[in-house]
C-alpha cells in the first residue's frame, strides 16, 4: 500500500465491505415485497435486513468513504493530514461503533430501520454504535479543518482549492446537520434506552431526526459533486467550465440544506402549516445550485468533446471516455439525477406529498438519488482512487467497464416499477405486496420487475466488490498514478466572496434558528405526555 | 463575479422554473386552502382506554351534517374497522396511535396522514367515489406492519 494514502483506502475499505453486505440485504427484500419465495423467508428476515441495508448503506458506506475522499483530497490538494493519529483514532472509533451497531441488527435486536423513530426502541449499544460513528466524522472534519488551517498559514491570498472548498462547504453542513442528531441521540434516545428516563416523545425526535436527515443528503450528495466538478472534466479530457460558480454552489448548501426538514413531516401533527411552507420554500431554493451545477458539468464536457474535435451540436457527446469506468458511472449518475431532481420537486410540492408520502414513490425516488447519483459516483470514484491510493493497476478491467451499466439499467428496472407502484398506493416498506395476502393486483406485476432490477443492482455491485477486492490483493504493482484535477477556464486569482467561510456559516446558523426555533418553542408550549418504549420486532 | 451569457441564461430560466413551482403552491394553498394536515393536539397516548373521543373511536355526524371519524391506530389494526361514510360529503378524520408511530393511507385518495402518539392528526377530504377503499398502514410499525389494513366503505348518498 501508497503509505501516504494508507488512511484514504482504510476508510474505503471499510465502505466497500459495507456495501457488500447491504447489498445482498437489499436484494432480500426486493424479493420478499414481490412475493418471490427464496429459503429462511420471513417477516423478522425483511424488517431486518430493511434496517441493516438503510444503516450500512446510508450511513456507514457514505460516511467512511467520504471520510475516506476527504483524506485523499487533502493529502493531494494540500499536501498534508495534519493530526493523523487522531485520524486512526477516529477510524478505529467509527469502525467499532459501526459493527456494534451491526451485529445488534443483525442479532435481530434493533430492527428499527436507518430512521430509528421512538417509540420503537433498539438495543442501546445501535444508539450508541451509531454516536460513535457520527463522533468519528466530527474528528475527520476537525482533521480536515485543521489540515486546511495549517496550509492557509503557508499560503495566505491563494485561493483554496475547489476540491477542499467543496469538503470544507460538506464538513460545515456536517456539523450543523448532525447538532440535530446529537440531540436525539445523546439527550434523548440513550438516556430512554437505557432505562434513565421512561418516557420519549416521538414528534420531537422524529423532527430532530430529520433536521438531520435531509442535510444528510446533501452530506452524501456534495463529495459527489466535489468529484463531478474536480475530476470529472479531467478525466472527460477537458476543462472545468467555471471555478467560481462551484464554490457559490458548495455555498449555497451550506446555508440552505439544514432548514428544509419538515418537508418529510408534512404528513405529521404538531407542526403548523406555515411552517411547513417556510421550509417548502427553502426545499425549492436548494434545488437551485443543483441546477447551476447541470449547466457547469454539462458545458465542461462539451469543451472536452470540442477540444478533442467534436462539430456540430451533439458530436461531442460521442466524443467522451465512455468505456472509462469512471466517466461511465459518473455520467451516468447525473442521468440518474435529472430524474432524481425532479422526483424530488414532487415529493417536495406540499400538498401534493400526500400523493406519494411512505409510499414505494419514495423507494423508487431515493435509489435514484442517493443509490444511484451518489452510490455509483462513489462506485466510480473508487476505481479512480483504487490504482492511485494503492499503486496497483484496476483488475478485471472488462468488469469494472460494464458494473456502472449494469447499475443504471437495474436501477431503471427497480426505480420506475416503484414509483408507479407508489402513484397506485403501495405502502412503503412491506415484507410482501399483497400485504395480507388479498390485496396488491395493481402492483404485483410492478413489484416482480422491480425484483428483477434488484438481481440486476446485486449482480452490478458483486462485479464492483469484485474489481476492488481483485486489485487490492492481486492488481499489478504500477507507480501510483497523479491525482490530476480539472483546471478551469478562467483560474481564480485571488480568494473571493464564496470562500469566506465564516460568514456564510453563521448565516447558516441563524437560517436553521429561524426555520426552527419557532415551530419547537410552538410544540414545548402544549402539554407534551411522552411514550413508552415498544419492541415490536 | 464573471458569468457566461448562456449560463446567466440558465441560471434565470432555472430561477423562474422554481419560482413556477412555488408560485403554484402558494396559490393553491392560499386561495383553496389546499394544506397537509398539520393540526396541534396532544393527548396522553398511555391513557386512550378511558379518553372519551379515543376511547370508543367511531364516526359520528354532526348536527351539520359533516362527519367525524376518530380513529385509533395500533399494532396491528386501525378502529373502527371498517369505517363507513357518505360520498360527497366533507369526512374529517381525527387520528391517534396508541403505540408507536402508524401511517394512515386510504388507497387511490389523497388521506395520507402520520399517526403519532401523543398527537391528534386531523384533515379533512370528501370522497366523491362510492366504493370500498383500502386502508394502509404506511410507516414501518413492527413484525405484522403489511397486515395492518383497514376498510372505508365510501356510501352513496340517501337523497
Amino acid at each position: 500500500m501508497n503509505g501516504r494514502h494508507s488512511l484514504a483506502a482504510a476508510h474505503v475499505g471499510v465502505a466497500v465491505a459495507a456495501f457488500a453486505v447491504a447489498s445482498a440485504m437489499g436484494v432480500l427484500q426486493a424479493l420478499s415485497i414481490a412475493d418471490i419465495p427464496f429459503p429462511h423467508r420471513s417477516e423478522s428476515l425483511y424488517y431486518l435486513a430493511v434496517t441493516a441495508h438503510g444503516v450500512l448503506m446510508a450511513l456507514v458506506f457514505t460516511t467512511f468513504f467520504i471520510m475516506g475522499l476527504g483524506y485523499a483530497l487533502s493529502q493531494e490538494s494540500l499536501g498534508r493530514i495534519t493530526g493523523r493519529g487522531l485520524a486512526w483514532i477516529a477510524f478505529v472509533l467509527g469502525l467499532v461503533g459501526s459493527v456494534a451497531a451491526a451485529v445488534t441488527i443483525l442479532r435481530g435486536q434493533s430492527s428499527v430501520l436507518y430512521t430509528f423513530y421512538p417509540p420503537m426502541q433498539a438495543h442501546p449499544l445501535f444508539y450508541m454504535g451509531a454516536t460513535l460513528l457520527i463522533v468519528a466524522s466530527w474528528i475527520w472534519g476537525g482533521v480536515m479543518i485543521a489540515s486546511y488551517r495549517s496550509w492557509r498559514r503557508e499560503h495566505p491570498g491563494v485561493p483554496v482549492p475547489l476540491s477542499i472548498h467543496g469538503m470544507l462547504a460538506t464538513i460545515i453542513l456536517w456539523y450543523l446537520a448532525t447538532a440535530g442528531l446529537a440531540v436525539e441521540v445523546l439527550g434523548m434516545l440513550i438516556p430512554w434506552s437505557l432505562g434513565l428516563v421512561t418516557k420519549i416523545d416521538p414528534l420531537l425526535a422524529r423532527s430532530f431526526f430529520w433536521w438531520f436527515g435531509h442535510p444528510l443528503v446533501y452530506f452524501w450528495l456534495m463529495p459527489a459533486y466535489v468529484l463531478w466538478y474536480t475530476v470529472l472534466p479531467r478525466v472527460a479530457g477537458g476543462k472545468l467550465f467555471s471555478d467560481s460558480l462551484a464554490r457559490m454552489v458548495f455555498i449555497l448548501f451550506v446555508l440552505l440544506s439544514v432548514p428544509v426538514g419538515f418537508h418529510h413531516q408534512f404528513a405529521d401533527p404538531g407542526i403548523s402549516s406555515n411552517w411547513k411552507l417556510v421550509h417548502t420554500v427553502t426545499t425549492y431554493a436548494v434545488l437551485y445550485p443543483s441546477f447551476v451545477t447541470a449547466f457547469t458539468i454539462i458545458a465542461s464536457l462539451e469543451v472536452a468533446g470540442r477540444m478533442k474535435g467534436a462539430r456540430g451540436l451533439f458530436d461531442w457527446i460521442g466524443r467522451l471516455p465512455w468505456g472509462d469506468p469512471f466517466f461511465a458511472a459518473v455520467a451516468l449518475a447525473m442521468i440518474a439525477f435529472t430524474f432524481g431532481g425532479f422526483g424530488g420537486a414532487i415529493n417536495a410540492a406540499y400538498a401534493m406529498n400526500s400523493m406519494v408520502h411512505n409510499t414505494a414513490w419514495i423507494m423508487g425516488h431515493f435509489h435514484v438519488t442517493l443509490g444511484t447519483t451518489v452510490a455509483l459516483t462513489f462506485m466510480g470514484a473508487t476505481y479512480w482512487l483504487l490504482p492511485r491510493m494503492l499503486g496497483r493497476e484496476l483488475r478485471l478491467m472488462t468488469l469494472a467497464r460494464m458494473q456502472p451499466y449494469l447499475w443504471f439499467a437495474g436501477i431503471a428496472l427497480f426505480s420506475i416499477s416503484y414509483h408507479i407502484a407508489g402513484l397506485r398506493g403501495l405502502p412503503r416498506r412491506v415484507y410482501s405486496a399483497s400485504l395480507t395476502g388479498e390485496y396488491g393486483a395493481a402492483w404485483h406485476g410492478l413489484t416482480r420487475v422491480a425484483a428483477a432490477g434488484s438481481v440486476i443492482l446485486f449482480l452490478s455491485a458483486l462485479s464492483y466488490v469484485a474489481v476492488v477486492a481483485a486489485t487490492w490483493i492481486g492488481g499489478k504493482r504500477i507507480p501510483a498514478p497523479a491525482f490530476e484535477f480539472a483546471v478551469p477556464l478562467r483560474p481564480p486569482t485571488a480568494p473571493g466572496v464564496w470562500d469566506r467561510f465564516g460568514l456564510w456559516t453563521v448565516l447558516a446558523m441563524l437560517l436553521v434558528a429561524v426555520a426552527y426555533g419557532y415551530p419547537l418553542l410552538h410544540l414545548f408550549a402544549h402539554t407534551r405526555y411522552g411514550s413508552p418504549p415498544f419492541q415490536p420486532f | 463575479m464573471n458569468v457566461e451569457l448562456y449560463e446567466r441564461i440558465w441560471m434565470w430560466a432555472a430561477g423562474g422554473l422554481l419560482l413556477l413551482f412555488l408560485g403554484a403552491i402558494f396559490l393553491t394553498a392560499g386561495l383553496q386552502a389546499v394544506q397537509p394536515p398539520s393540526h396541534i393536539e396532544t393527548v396522553d397516548p398511555t391513557a386512550l382506554t378511558t379518553h372519551p373521543e379515543f376511547g370508543t373511536p367511531a364516526v359520528k355526524t354532526r348536527a351539520d351534517g359533516s362527519v367525524v371519524v376518530s380513529v385509533v391506530a395500533q399494532m396491528f389494526s386501525f378502529s373502527p374497522d371498517p369505517i363507513e361514510v357518505p360520498a360527497n360529503r366533507p369526512v374529517t378524520f381525527r387520528l391517534t396511535s396508541a403505540d408507536v408511530i402508524h401511517g394512515f393511507e386510504v388507497v387511490g385518495t389523497n388521506a395520507n396522514a402520520m399517526a403519532i402518539p401523543g398527537y391528534v392528526s386531523q384533515f379533512t377530504v370528501t370522497f366523491k367515489e362510492p366504493g370500498e377503499y383500502l386502508i394502509g398502514c404506511n410507516e414501518y410499525c413492527g413484525t405484522m406492519h403489511h397486515n395492518m389494513v383497514g376498510k372505508l366503505i365510501v356510501k352513496k348518498e340517501s337523497p
